[in-house]
């Protein structure tokens, strides 16, 4: 899982803002969601980012983004130094054979009337070029074998297969490519907790196998530390603390980070005793009319006169080892595990 | 359910379990369609009943020796008798034996509701697919085209577009049907096609790098075609019965052409005197018709892998 040498996903300054738009004919645009404001970062080969934060953060215009799903408002995402956020046409399906994706539900990620060979075997039809026709169902069989799956199933629908074994479908047509960046959107948050393990286990293999970097988008925080090398904590649309899994949990700076990880349920009643909890009050404000400042600002009990004037860069700030977006960071282990 | 039913489903696929597997072949969900149908005693049903209907539109005289187009055959001295050896439908009005008109009726009929069915489901159905895919302004400008025949009254609009033409023959009578009802096999394909687009699965496809005919017509086709399927069959019945209602109309078919529809206006107002005219062609037609039903069925029913 060791991260090495030049990163092979840059991310810079990436924004996305759906319009708001009211009239039937004239369309006026009266404003704007901000879902991704502004989100940088880099990703090396073989390493895995968690991305972790509440709904409606925006963790998943950012992977639709990375996807080319979405066409950003602006900024970059590079992907080996190629560009696929303007990329069009016959540029983009090249650049796409090294991003793809696993979806979050396995119950409509894959379609219903098409067998497992055709779904996994999608991906060699439409890039042609990368395996020649003859050689496509020895191929589609030997990534069920991969993924942990008999290769005579070949010829089943997905309805005959259960959650966990659809997913390793799922995972099956990403790998199908042999991509260098896979984006897992909430790869496991469908599956029961039993098969949650055996299919994150096998994402950590096909990892070491193929030297695989993962985009590991989640809300559950002890899945995302069992994976991550890197994590990236999201609120509001923003990155607001980026580090190592060790650092983001057991160091966190940014006070958003710090409540969320001391609303991570602890498996130990004595460990439940003696973490914090931090409540926050209120709900999150709308991504369509964020606060000034600090995005934070409205729930933050350190807020203070520069949170509303000045917007906190992600960056390493003193005392933290990390990058965090807080003028008043400070690290606090909250789980005290 | 599924894990139970996927035993059984694998052991079918590759016959008696005690024979040793056959080296898998490439499923398809057209083959998989194709192969299902053919045990499926709804659709051997079907397709016997169709089979024959089609053979007698083709060949009626294989089945009737009698030429009900030949004047000599009607004699006026035997009209509305019961059924006989020598009439087995009885005769009509004008003394013409009702077996063999029923059969030469059959083309007409069978013609007028066949094509207007699939000329209405391939427009429909097409100009459906391409509207909801596309949405924004190809959607608008279809839907309010849809809008515009929907506003006309369709006897009215039969009637004009068959006034503009002045001769009431299959074709110009499937023209206008098929004017007037595209619109509906439209909605209901624009309708499947939105649900079918915001899927996953659809999303996956175009992740991969998916081309727009691929996505239409691999993902979004065959999980958006089931209720067209089903209404075409419906309809196909009702394009026989209107058929009917436009010769009554004086607008359709004339005689000396013959069509259960021109049959059954001609028999009404004789009914209760002389049923056989009426309720013969009347059990063909209502025949065609469900066995054109059990067919959609059975097509629908294949190309759902959950329901094999």
């Amino acid at each position: 899982m060791a991260a090495t040498g030049e990163p092979i996903l840059e991310v810079r300054d990436l924004v996305k803002h759906f319009p708001l738009n009211q009239g039937i004919i004239m369309k006026k645009q009266i404003g704007a969601i901000k879902a991704v404001d502004g989100v940088s970062f880099d990703l090396r080969r073989g390493e895995t980012l968690g991305i972790v934060g509440e709904s409606g953060c925006g963790k998943s215009t950012l992977a639709k983004l990375l996807m080319a799903l979405e066409r950003p408002t602006s900024g970059s995402v590079k992907i080996n130094g190629r560009e696929i956020a303007q990329a069009r046409g016959g540029e983009l399906k090249r650049v796409r054979r090294n991003i793809q994706m696993v979806m979050q539900d396995p119950y409509t990620s894959l379609n219903p009337r098409m067998t497992v060979g055709d779904i996994i075997g999608e991906p060699y039809e439409i890039h042609q070029e990368v395996a020649p026709k003859g050689d496509r169902r020895r191929k589609v069989q030997e990534l069920l074998e991969v993924v942990g799956l008999n290769p005579d199933h070949i010829n089943r629908y997905p309805h005959q297969f259960s959650g966990g074994q659809r997913q390793r479908i799922g995972i099956a047509r990403g790998l199908a490519l042999q991509p260098e960046i896979i984006v897992c959107d909430e790869p496991v948050s469908a599956l029961d907790v039993s098969i949650q393990a055996q299919v994150i286990n096998l994402l950590e293999r096909l990892q070491n196998e193929f030297d695989l970097a993962y985009i590991f988008i989640a809300h559950d925080l002890s899945v995302v530390r069992h994976i991550s090398d890197r994590v990236g904590v999201m609120y509001l649309g923003k990155m607001v603390e980026l580090g190592k899994d060790t650092e983001i949990y057991d160091r966190p700076a940014h006070p958003y980070t710090q409540a969320l990880l001391s609303a991570v349920p602890v498996p130990d009643p004595d460990g439940r005793e003696r973490r914090e909890r931090i409540i926050l009050q209120g709900d999150p404000p709308s991504p369509a009319n964020p606060p000034s400042g600090c995005r934070f600002r409205t729930r933050c009990w350190k807020a203070q006169e520069i949170c509303a004037e000045q917007e906190p860069l992600l960056q390493i700030r003193p005392g933290t080892a990390h990058a965090s977006a807080c003028h008043f960071a400070e690290t606090h282990d909250v789980v005290h595990v | 359910m599924s894990d139970t039913l996927a035993p059984a489903a694998g052991r079918a696929r590759h016959g008696k379990p005690a024979r040793p597997p056959k080296p898998p072949r490439a499923a398809s969900l057209w083959n998989d369609a194709w192969h299902d149908l053919r045990r499926r005693p709804l659709f051997i049903g079907s397709a016997v009943l169709i089979g024959i209907f089609l053979i007698m539109s083709v060949f009626p005289w294989l089945f009737t020796s009698v030429d009900p187009f030949d004047a000599a055959s009607c004699r006026l001295a035997d009209a509305r008798q019961g059924m006989s050896g020598a009439h087995w439908f009885g005769t009509d009005n004008l003394g013409c034996d009702v077996y063999a008109r029923t059969v030469y009726g059959a083309r007409n009929s069978i013609v007028v509701g066949v094509t207007t069915t699939v000329v209405t489901a391939l427009v429909g159905g097409l100009l459906g697919l391409v509207a909801g895919f596309k949405g924004g302004a190809v959607d608008t400008l279809f839907s309010r085209i849809t809008e515009i025949f929907f506003a006309i009254p369709s006897i009215l609009g039969a009637l004009l577009i068959l006034a503009v033409f002045r001769t009431g023959n299959v074709w110009t009578v499937m023209l206008a049907l098929a004017v007037l009802t595209w619109p509906m096999t439209f909605r209901i394909m624009r309708a499947a096609v939105i649900t079918a687009k915001s899927q996953d699965y659809v999303v996956a496809a175009r992740a991969l790098g998916a081309s727009a005919p691929r996505i239409m017509f691999r993902h979004i086709l065959p999980n958006a075609v089931a209720p067209v399927i089903v209404v075409a069959t419906i309809n196909l019945g009702g394009f026989i019965a209107a058929e009917a209602g436009l010769s009554f109309l004086g607008v359709g078919l004339r005689s000396p052409d013959i069509s259960w529809g021109l049959m059954i206006s001609d028999a009404r107002e004789r009914f209760l005197e002389a049923p056989g005219p009426l309720l013969f062609p009347a059990l063909f037609l209502s025949l065609t018709v469900l066995a054109f039903i059990m067919l959609g069925d059975a097509v629908r029913d294949a190309l759902d892998p959950k329901l094999r």
